[in-house]
């Protein structure tokens, strides 16, 4: 036991327990699995040791133990591929996979959330030893909160307006409002897609927006949540009831086609309002420099 | 063999009206068309989409 013992210890517990509270097993996120939870708990655990140590490092003057950060880095990276890999592998056995986009975001918000850990539990060591225990407690808590805000992202609900929609065939082509979805030849399955279809429009607030949800990895996210909350009404081997989601040219609405096994509008609508805008689908046109690339 | 988009077989009751070089399903009237239309989108997996009152195709996607 020397001076540092209780405040790496102490700061190692915080960032092991903001760790735990990231985990949100909902319906969308993986680790439902006790075993995938305890490797993202190990690791946790780690990132909140080496976010614990540096100030201790530092303080005795062990400059180059700081070069640890970099191991960090490189092993949190790895989660990120270990992520990536496993859910891309199960997406293969979906009825209604994630797709690469969305795989993408959650395998990219586990390697950050280590990170967060790392900032947590820096903060709370380097508070306890420059001032007292109440002090890091004050400073973990901010921290937290801090962490909290980056740790949830932006929702489909600010950037879009949704609106239910009826489903219309115009010969064989099966219509949500005036957009295109698909050609279905046999009237059985005509009847079948009537009976159980939901069709939505989703309208872009903004230009920006526009482009958002015009991105195929975000149009295949809704389609994925709206699927694991709702149910859907297919099997393999039945790609006329695969739910599509098709883009209208002119004003960039997007009109969404479901058969769900839970025909609730009002859940449905709340369910795509709640989902999260892609971080690899934001765009932002209206950003660009009016005199171009001279500007960069 | 993986195949994307392709036209698996044409079912009609005018054969002179479908392609040369697709499976082609003859039928006598428009409930057979149906009915052999629904048969084959189970068994091949595809799509069954109309192009005229007289042809469906069933396509791979």
């Amino acid at each position: 036991m020397n001076e540092f013992t209780v405040p790496i210890l102490f700061s190692v517990i915080i960032g092991t327990l903001s760790r735990i509270y990231m985990f949100r097993t909902d319906y969308r996120q993986y680790p439902t699995y006790p075993h995938g939870m305890i490797i993202h708990l190990a690791l946790g655990f780690i990132a909140a040791a080496l976010g614990a140590l540096v100030v201790p490092s530092i303080m005795s003057e062990e400059f180059t133990a700081v070069t640890f950060l970099t191991l960090a880095a490189s092993q949190f990276r790895e989660v990120r591929n270990m992520e990536r890999k496993t859910l891309t592998e199960m997406d293969t056995l979906e009825l209604v996979p994630r797709g690469a986009s969305y795989i993408e975001g959650i395998a990219v918000t586990f390697e950050g959330r280590n990170y967060l850990v790392i900032f947590i539990s820096f903060v709370t060591s380097l508070a306890y030893l420059s001032l007292n225990v109440w002090a890091s407690l004050v400073a973990a808590v901010l921290s937290f909160l801090v962490a909290r805000k980056y740790m949830t992202g932006s929702k489909l609900g600010k950037i879009a307006y949704i609106e239910h929609s009826t489903l219309s065939f115009e010969g064989a082509g099966l219509y949500v409002d005036n957009i295109y979805i698909m050609n279905i030849g046999i009237p059985e399955r005509q009847e079948e897609i009537l009976k159980h279809g939901l069709g939505f429009v989703i309208s872009p607030k903004n230009f920006d927006a526009r482009m958002t949800i015009g991105n195929l990895g975000q149009r295949q996210a809704i389609l994925h949540d709206l699927a694991i909350s709702l149910g859907v009404y297919r099997d393999s081997g039945t790609p006329a009831l695969v739910p599509l989601i098709k883009r209208d040219l002119d004003d960039g609405r997007i009109g969404v086609f479901i058969l769900p096994q839970n025909n609730n509008v009002e859940l449905a609508k709340k369910i795509i309002s709640q989902v999260p805008t892609l971080e690899n689908a934001i765009r932002m046109p209206t950003e660009t420099k009016e005199k171009g690339s001279d500007q960069s | 063999m993986i195949l994307e988009k392709a036209i698996l077989a044409a079912i009609t009751d005018s054969v002179h009206k479908v392609p040369v070089g697709a499976n082609v399903f003859v039928c006598d009237t428009k409930a057979e068309m149906d009915k052999v239309a629904a048969e084959l989108e189970a068994i091949l997996d595809g799509i069954a989409h109309k192009l005229s009152n007289d042809v469906y195709i069933i396509v791979k996607h």
